[in-house]
């Protein structure tokens, strides 16, 4: 039989008390009813004696104390899960919004998800191809890797995370499938995201949740959960390579902090409440390998640093939890460099063990290492030159900064095209080539002899006659 | 008695009311589901228990059931090789009963109880035996001989002993007549309460290094047997890359590593690496010598908190048996941040940023558990404790970081601008410190060298000139300094790339014996007073650059095999050679 509460004992923005409750559970979904008819859902989030609080999705406008009437569903938030959800577009609680009718479920789940245990899990080895250098070369996305990119308002990442979608792909061929959680953004963001997968022709392979701005924040909440576990389900019951997108995660730690505070909790740093560290690890530990099973789930969280900060709480424990980080430079973009990825900043924890021989190519890892070292001479040069002028430096630190510009403008700006692995190491060597073989000291010989071709530009050679001059005179 | 019911539930929360006689820190069982739980606030009507797992579907009236005994831990053979949540729960057993996704209420055995052990009896009808006593032994694992030691609070005389022979933990070995006359019996395993420290016999001062083969460590800022560290820095800047380095290659008996609030990912490579790599000293997988202990950022937050005590208990277990056992705590800083979410679900009174005002001193009965001791069987043992911290936005003046760096003698300190170079292992020499210098000295004087510390002093005092000339010419560039500090920039460099940066995935650079750091240290030097010589003669820096010297003392770390340190001594004599040539004019 089922029971139904009549009216409420006090509201709260999204919270209310319901009194006299029998046999709640924690964590369970209540459905209230209006009396003009409409239906919101809600969750109990805390329990006292016979005292509920419940978390009402939607909002509570419109509601009174005497209005509703409350059932109890005797389970947790539930995502419905069948094969027919790729190509579909859904709410940020699953449910689909694109008018193609209803979906028809294989099966429900608890959105909750449950921790993968660590002995189950397999330790990520092969990449994923994204097409962008950056990203392949120094900073490659793993399977089964949570790898976020660190953005600011105003920077190109919604470009950036629309041109992963298009690009991204496994190399042996297997299934691989996107789900895309847009959380709290613009309603034309969301609709720039929806007609670029349509104009890409890559809908079919997308799961797309929305979830816009103006929203209730504890629909919002709930979008990455529902989304990660669509992503478990396509992974781990149909064997596919999952790369879930979820942007923009600030949107959501700040609903959090919303209803946080609107419960009364006690605020950790700025406001934010003391669980925002357990409460992403829940999201981004979800991706992984499971032992025995044949699909994988990688995570791209995107964030806007709010005010560029990277040491503002949400990007902070988003680094302490993820598997590195791809941040996004100001500075970059300010220089029409696209996709602005900085590259010093930006590190793959996962990319030594899934790169190399039999996976991209043999020479990866010492290119890669020599690149980073490189550019990170370049930034040196470039403060010196800051403070004495460009004409002034060294013979050896004008090569270096020709070297950063040729970088930032060829590899890392690439714009909107695709590379392939080979394309993106080749054009490495042929940016190392610049300069002169002894300054690469993070790569052997071997590699050397094989891939180091250097210009024959006569102006470089006079300039290194002229450098060894100059040591003899002095 | 009226049975004990749930009447709220908040996170992991959970109160009961009316007079439970339940007492401070008893372990319980929540719910229809038997969630383990422990009882963190009493009063006179209620019962403040916070809950080890997933509250939800936790209903109200649902029972709480006592348990008479405090949070323990059990301890005996089979420990070691296993991975255990941060409750005792052993992983793979958990992985049988609900498959790769943790379930709740599973409950398993944290010691194999099938297992049998080839069991050697040492005591005799009518000994006495004292607490902490040896009276059995087995084989744990290849490596590693498990000693069975009378609890700390059993005494009295032995009446009968089984045979030798093969026992499960539970089976009785020996039984003894306590002083009070009742009968006693000592199987193979024993309980323990994780947040009680075990007693030792006496505290020793800690004077041998542990060993680590990292010579930023070793050489720089050594830790003794018996320390406690701390390895804080923010993400991307290796302290997980560094604490499993140090749990591969130090030379403790015994390593626990604690993943506290840490990544699923990590775990399972440590896992795998630690059993494909074989000790050198034993020739067994690493694994044989080491518990894991897993709870991980997405498992239940109170399960975090514990964890910690869970790891150091295991670790003074092993210390009594008279092991050097050493414990890696990454990160420190979750298991704060655990108790500030306890804390605050408690609606305690927050401190510095929210955390509660009792994190200084939970931190030093937590650091204070490291130490050298003789145990109660008499023989020598050691806990040390490497914690990380992951400071917030790498800020070091935050409570955890500052806290902890009072209750620590080790500081190694990860350096943002050190990871972004790719300089591994990222630990800055300016920032970083070890209180155990003094106290090791006349360690290495007898066992290594006797120049040792006056090397480290020297290559010390090379790094500090360096920083201050950095400032010059970071302003106006390195052409417009004189050759002598142009010279130290140079052989600084050779000591930061050639000697501090070390290279974990290279098979010789990975762990490099005390001896070969010394004298990788000695060859620096003397190229150093040897060109200093040349520059004091007016030979240009360019020229003595050109020899190739610098740049093949860099590359020396790869190049001298660690078995073949007898090349040194071709280095010495190419410096002296080239050097020599261009002496004359």
């Amino acid at each position: 039989m089922l029971l139904e509460y009549v009216g409420l004992s006090q509201i709260n923005g999204s919270l209310v008390i319901l009194d006299g409750v029998k046999n709640a559970s924690y964590d369970e979904m209540v459905v209230l009813r209006l009396d003009d008819g409409s239906q919101r859902i809600g969750r109990i989030v805390m329990i006292e004696g016979e005292k509920c609080v419940i978390q009402v999705f939607e909002g509570t406008t419109g509601f009174s104390l005497s209005n509703t009437r409350t059932t109890l569903t005797g389970h947790p938030m539930q995502v419905d899960l069948s094969p027919e959800l790729l190509g579909r577009t859904l709410d940020g609680l699953g449910r689909p919004i694109d008018g193609l009718g209803a979906i028809y479920p294989e099966c429900r789940r608890d959105v909750n998800g449950a921790p993968i245990n660590p002995v189950s899990r397999v330790y990520p080895r092969n990449y994923i191809c994204t097409g962008i250098s950056a990203i392949d070369a120094l900073t490659t996305l793993i399977r089964g890797q949570k790898l976020p990119i660190f953005s600011g308002s105003g920077m190109r990442h919604n470009e950036l995370a629309v041109q992963i979608v298009k690009q991204a792909n496994v190399s042996d061929g297997e299934d691989f499938a996107i789900v895309f959680a847009a959380m709290g953004v613009k309603n034309d963001v969301a609709d720039y995201f929806k007609s670029s997968f349509e104009a890409a022709n890559v809908m079919d392979r997308v799961v797309m949740l929305l979830n816009l701005a103006g929203d209730p924040i504890v629909e919002r909440i709930i979008t990455p959960k529902a989304a990660l576990t669509i992503a478990e389900y396509l992974a781990f019951d149909l064997g596919k390579n999952i790369l879930v997108i979820l942007t923009d995660m600030t949107s959501y730690c700040e609903a959090l902090r919303e209803f946080s505070s609107s419960k009364g909790e006690i605020p950790g740093r700025k406001g934010y409440p003391g669980y925002l560290y357990s409460d992403l690890a829940s999201l981004y530990e979800r991706a992984g390998i499971v032992k025995g099973k044949k699909g994988s789930v990688t995570q791209i969280p995107i964030l806007t640093m709010p005010n560029d900060d990277i040491t503002h709480p949400i990007p902070d424990l988003t680094g302490y939890i993820t598997e590195g980080q791809i941040v996004l430079d100001r500075n970059l973009d300010a220089t029409g460099v696209y996709p602005p990825i900085s590259v010093l900043p930006s590190l793959s924890r996962l990319m030594k063990d899934g790169i190399g021989k039999g996976y991209t190519r043999e020479d990866h890892n010492p290119l890669a290492n020599q690149l980073f070292a490189t550019y990170a001479r370049v930034q040196d040069a470039k403060a010196l030159a800051s403070v004495i002028g460009e004409e002034e430096l060294s013979p050896s630190d004008k090569r270096v900064m020709e070297f950063g510009r040729a970088f930032e403008e060829k590899f890392v700006g690439q714009g909107n095209t695709s590379r392939t692995i080979e394309e993106t190491l080749d054009l490495g060597w042929e940016l190392l080539s610049m300069l002169p073989k002894e300054e690469l000291d993070r790569v052997d010989q071997v590699l050397l002899d094989h891939y180091y071709k250097p210009k024959t530009d006569p102006k470089q050679r006079e300039l290194g006659v002229r450098r060894a001059f100059h040591n003899d005179a002095e | 008695m009226a049975e004990n019911r749930i009447y709220s539930i908040n996170g992991p929360v959970v109160t009961v009311r009316g007079k439970t006689g339940f007492s401070m820190m008893e372990m319980v069982y929540v719910g229809k589901a038997r969630l383990v739980g422990e009882v963190i606030r009493l009063s006179e009507d209620a019962a403040t228990i916070q809950v080890y797992e997933e509250t939800g579907g936790l209903a109200p009236g649902e029972p709480v059931y006592s348990t008479g005994g405090a949070l323990a831990v059990t301890l005996g053979p089979g420990i070691l090789r296993n991975i255990y949540d941060g409750i005792q729960r052993p992983l793979p057993a958990l992985e049988e009963l609900s498959g790769a996704f943790i379930g709740r209420g599973c409950s398993a055995p944290a010691l194999d109880e099938t297992a049998r052990w080839d069991v050697t009896v040492l005591a005799k009808p009518g000994d006495r035996l004292t607490p902490g006593r040896i009276y059995a032994t087995c084989p744990e694992t290849p490596a590693i001989e498990h000693r069975c030691m009378v609890p700390p609070n059993v005494s009295g005389t032995v009446t009968w002993v089984a045979e030798n022979g093969s026992y499960t933990v539970n089976d009785t070995v020996v039984k003894l007549t306590d002083d009070r006359g009742n009968e006693r019996v000592l199987t193979l395993c024993q309980k323990w309460p994780i947040r009680i420290p075990r007693p030792v016999s006496r505290r020793m001062p800690a004077q041998r290094p542990l060993i680590t083969g990292m010579r930023v460590v070793d050489t720089m800022f050594p830790i003794a047997k018996g320390g406690a560290a701390a390895i804080p820095g923010g993400f991307g800047t290796g302290k997980t890359m560094t604490q499993h380095q140090l749990a591969k290659w130090c030379d403790a008996d015994i390593i626990i590593y604690v993943g506290c609030g840490e990544r699923g990912n990590e775990m399972t490579q440590a896992l795998t690496e630690f059993s494909e790599l074989i000790d050198p000293k034993t020739g067994r997988p690493l694994t044989d010598r080491t518990v894991l202990i897993a709870n991980t950022s997405n498992m239940p937050v109170a399960a975090r908190e514990a964890s910690i005590y869970t790891g150091i208990t295991l670790a003074e277990y092993y210390r009594d048996m008279g092991y050097h056992a050493a414990m890696m705590a990454d990160s420190t800083s979750r298991w704060a941040e655990a108790l500030r979410e306890i804390s605050g679900r408690l609606e305690e009174m927050p401190a510095d940023e929210g955390y509660p005002a009792y994190l200084p001193s939970r931190l030093a009965q937590f650091y204070e558990r490291a130490g050298y001791a003789q145990a109660l069987c008499g023989q020598e043992g050691s806990v040390t404790v490497i914690g990380a911290v992951s400071p917030q936005g790498s800020d070091f003046s935050e409570p955890v970081t500052q806290n902890t760096k009072r209750f620590t003698r080790c500081f190694w300190a990860l350096d943002k601008a050190l990871a972004y170079a790719r300089h591994y292992p990222a630990i800055n020499w300016n920032t970083s410190y070890s209180e155990y210098l003094g106290d090791l000295s006349p360690w290495y004087y007898d066992n290594v060298g006797p120049d040792f510390m006056q090397c480290r002093e020297r290559i010390a005092g090379l790094l500090l000139q360096e920083t201050s000339l950095m400032e010059i010419v970071k302003l106006i560039g390195s052409d417009v300094l004189p050759d002598d500090q142009k010279l130290i920039i140079e052989i600084a460099r050779v000591i930061r790339v050639g000697f501090l940066q070390q290279n974990f995935f290279h098979d010789q650079d990975t762990y490099v014996s005390l001896e070969k750091q010394l004298k990788m240290m000695r060859v620096i030097l003397h190229l150093y007073e040897k060109s200093q010589v040349l520059v004091a003669k007016q030979v240009p820096m360019s020229r003595v650059l050109r020899t190739g010297l610098f740049d093949k003392l860099v590359k020396m770390k790869y190049d001298i095999p660690n078995d073949h340190l007898e090349l040194f001594d071709d280095y010495t004599a190419e410096i002296d050679q080239k050097i020599g040539e261009l002496m004359r004019p």
